[in-house]
């Protein structure tokens, strides 16, 4: 660490203060969920009624619009748990660990979400409500992975020892997702060798993915939102005792 | 050598949302002995178990000859016994020098028994000993030559032992002592007679 | 006489040392040894009666039945492999003691697996034949076994470390790691198929050998990380 200079270090250790976090993010919430919504109004209501209809599937491919974005915070999402994982394990990070307990449940729920969308999507498309397609084959072990998590930290009952349980597993976990990836793809290979692709479509006019960028853009500040009210939530939860939430819940109450 | 054996200072450390230290300073030099006393739950145990890096939630210093503590220069016996029941005393004292990396002869494992009073035990899986005897090959690891570390914590070493095995585990402790070594050690017995014994009391005052 | 930390020897001794205890501790009860083996012969046993036994059908689904039961015998062996040295204090006594705890991890899920991985590779074929599974397959079938089933050790073994405090292990065990093992299930189930359908299984098991490779590098210490805090809260 005596490479990085002094600034640096400091706004590093501030970061990692969860009383700074809390004071810090307040203001942001408010604006965060005000142009999560915005964006997601305009994209939906664009993508759904007035983007044009798709040349193979018809209307059927609007569902994308959720899908996407859900199915990639969904990989993001575990992405990001790792990351946390690291930070607490190598730097001892509280806020770290916080943040990993808030993304589980965040993750998990776009992770159900991607997996229904995608489930609703294959009954016009396939002909049935589930068929073991390696995306969403993938998708659901991405699911079962983060049901394990939340399971581990739920069964650990101090929850420093279970912040670092769930690091080592999330690190394991994240190593693991792209094998599983690409040995469900290479299993799909030898079981169904021709099957529909989005990527094999041609590109997608203006009209159609501008709406999809805007629900990228929307579900990324709706996930951010979620887990910055997730960790203040989590911040006063495991500082409850301390001087300045004690102090934080005399003025709210006053 | 300037430095004590263990030095902990402004120790701070909780167990289950309860402060349990608060400013706590131990200095234990070469050759001393400490006994803490103290009621049940005032921390005796997750003291020893912090200085052996066994219970990371506290805050401040503890260092063991100047340096972080680490796991190959002290001994720790806690409530669980480190004895495997379905294997031989000797068969346990072995991988505890194994453990240790010792690569000299296995000859003193017999010397450890004998030392401890299992002579003619030594084969049989450790379950079917008595429990006063089980007791005797947790303490008989006090016996290998790879408990010549400079520290020695032992968290109630003298319960479920005769008087015979009291005298067996405070020799082991006094020739130790005379070895250059430091112990920490609980019990809620009176203090057996050691050099360079002193006592201190945790959790009286509040 | 007492070697200097971290010499070679010494290390060989660490090694060494915890090998020849956990075979000993294994081989002490042969019922446990047995257990995963009957349970692996008993579930395959179901599958002729549950589905049918036409010798075609048991033909078509015989690679990936061997494989799932495998799977299953191996995770029913899983939980009591730290849980009992953590009851007696021989867990945490590794853990201290041992420099580095890398060597006696890897000891540990060696042994593990010569007792549980070992026997139901050298099984699979008497089972698969016993599930009409092609004769050219059996070869295959028993490579990826022998190269998968360490890979299933080591995660479990992870699993494992992680639950060995916990009451409550056993089902979250195995919501922990079974979906880990998809990759190792998807390349062995393959390379059987492959071969039974005439065609070259080496490629899925050069992935299952990169795979077992990998594993047994990096996943002892994640092992050794959760065994810390396994043993911490006494």
């Amino acid at each position: 660490m005596k490479y990085i200079p002094d600034g640096l270090r400091r706004l590093w250790h501030r970061m990692g203060s969860p009383r700074w976090f809390y004071e810090t993010t307040g203001s942001w919430v408010p604006w965060l969920a005000a142009s999560a919504a915005l964006l997601l109004g305009v994209g939906t209501v664009w993508g759904l009624a007035y983007a044009p209809p798709d040349y193979l599937q018809g209307d059927s491919f609007r569902i994308i619009y959720i899908h996407v974005p859900a199915a990639y915070l969904a990989q993001a999402g575990y992405m990001l748990m790792a990351v946390c994982g690291v930070v607490l394990l190598v730097w001892r990070m509280k806020l770290a660990d916080m943040v990993m307990a808030t993304v589980a449940p965040v993750g998990a729920a776009f992770t159900f979400l991607a997996l229904a969308t995608g489930s609703i999507w294959g009954k016009p498309t396939w002909g049935t409500y589930w068929i073991w397609d390696a995306r969403i084959t993938s998708v659901l072990i991405l699911l079962f992975l983060y049901l394990g998590i939340m399971g581990l930290r739920r069964a650990i009952e101090r929850p420093e020892a279970a912040g670092r349980a769930c690091a080592i597993l999330a690190i394991v976990g994240v190593i693991n997702i792209p094998i599983i990836k690409y040995s469900v793809d290479w299993w799909m290979t030898l079981h169904q060798p021709a099957t529909f692709s989005v990527t094999s479509a041609p590109a997608m006019p203006p009209v159609m993915w501008i709406p999809l960028l805007l629900n990228v853009l929307g579900f990324n500040l709706l996930f951010a939102v979620s887990v910055i009210q997730g960790t203040r939530t989590e911040v006063l939860l495991r500082e409850r005792r301390t001087r300045w939430v004690t102090d934080l819940c005399r003025q709210e109450r006053a | 050598m300037s430095h004590a054996v263990l030095d902990i200072r402004d120790l701070r450390c909780e167990r289950d949302d309860r402060e349990l230290f608060a400013d706590f300073d131990l200095r234990l030099e070469a050759a001393q002995a400490l006994q803490l006393r103290g009621p049940n739950g005032a921390g005796k145990t997750t003291l020893l178990r912090c200085i052996a890096g066994m219970h990371p939630e506290y805050e401040g210093s503890i260092r063991l000859l100047g340096v972080p503590v680490s796991g190959d220069q002290l001994l720790f016996v806690g409530h669980r016994p480190g004895i495997s029941g379905l294997l031989s005393a000797a068969d346990n004292l072995r991988w505890h020098l194994d453990l240790a990396g010792w690569r000299g002869s296995g000859g003193v494992v017999s010397a450890a028994l004998e030392r401890v009073g299992l002579i003619g035990y030594e084969e049989v899986p450790c379950q079917q000993l008595s429990a006063g005897q089980q007791r005797r090959v947790a303490l008989a690891r006090l016996a290998l030559p790879t408990a010549e570390v400079p520290l020695w914590l032992l968290d109630e070493p003298f319960t479920a032992l005769d008087d015979a095995g009291l005298q067996l585990v405070s020799g082991l402790m006094a020739q130790r002592l005379a070895g250059g070594g430091a112990i920490l050690f609980t019990t809620h017995q009176p203090a057996p007679d050691l050099p360079g014994l002193s006592t201190r009391w945790i959790g009286a005052a509040s | 006489m007492r070697a200097s930390p971290g010499s070679e020897a010494s290390l060989w001794v660490l090694f060494r040392g915890q090998l020849r205890r956990d075979l000993k501790l294994a081989f002490g009860q042969p019922s446990e040894l047995a257990n995963p083996l009957a349970f692996f012969v008993v579930v395959i046993t179901l599958f002729p009666l549950g589905v049918s036994p036409e010798p075609g059908v048991l033909a078509g689904m015989a690679p990936g039945v061997l494989w799932i039961a495998a799977l299953l015998a191996t995770l029913l062996g899983l939980e009591a492999l730290f849980r009992r040295d953590r009851d007696d204090g021989t867990l945490e006594q590794m853990v201290l003691r041992a420099q580095p705890l890398y060597l006696p991890v890897v000891a540990r899920m060696l042994a593990h697996w010569m007792v549980t991985g070992l026997p139901l590779t050298l099984l699979a074929p008497v089972l698969g034949g016993m599930l009409n599974l092609a004769p050219e397959a059996r070869l295959p079938l028993m490579l990826g076994l022998a190269l998968g089933t360490p890979v299933l050790v080591l995660l479990g073994g992870v699993g494992a470390a992680l639950t060995v405090g916990l009451r409550t292990g056993g089902v979250l065990l195995a919501l922990l790691v079974l979906p880990l093992f998809v990759p190792v299930l998807i390349l062995g189930v393959s390379a059987a198929e492959l071969a039974g359908s005439g065609l070259d299984p080496t490629g899925p098991l050069l992935w299952l050998a990169a795979g077992t490779s990998f594993a047994i590098t990096t996943v002892p210490f994640a092992i050794a990380a959760a065994l810390r805090i396994g043993v911490e809260t006494g």
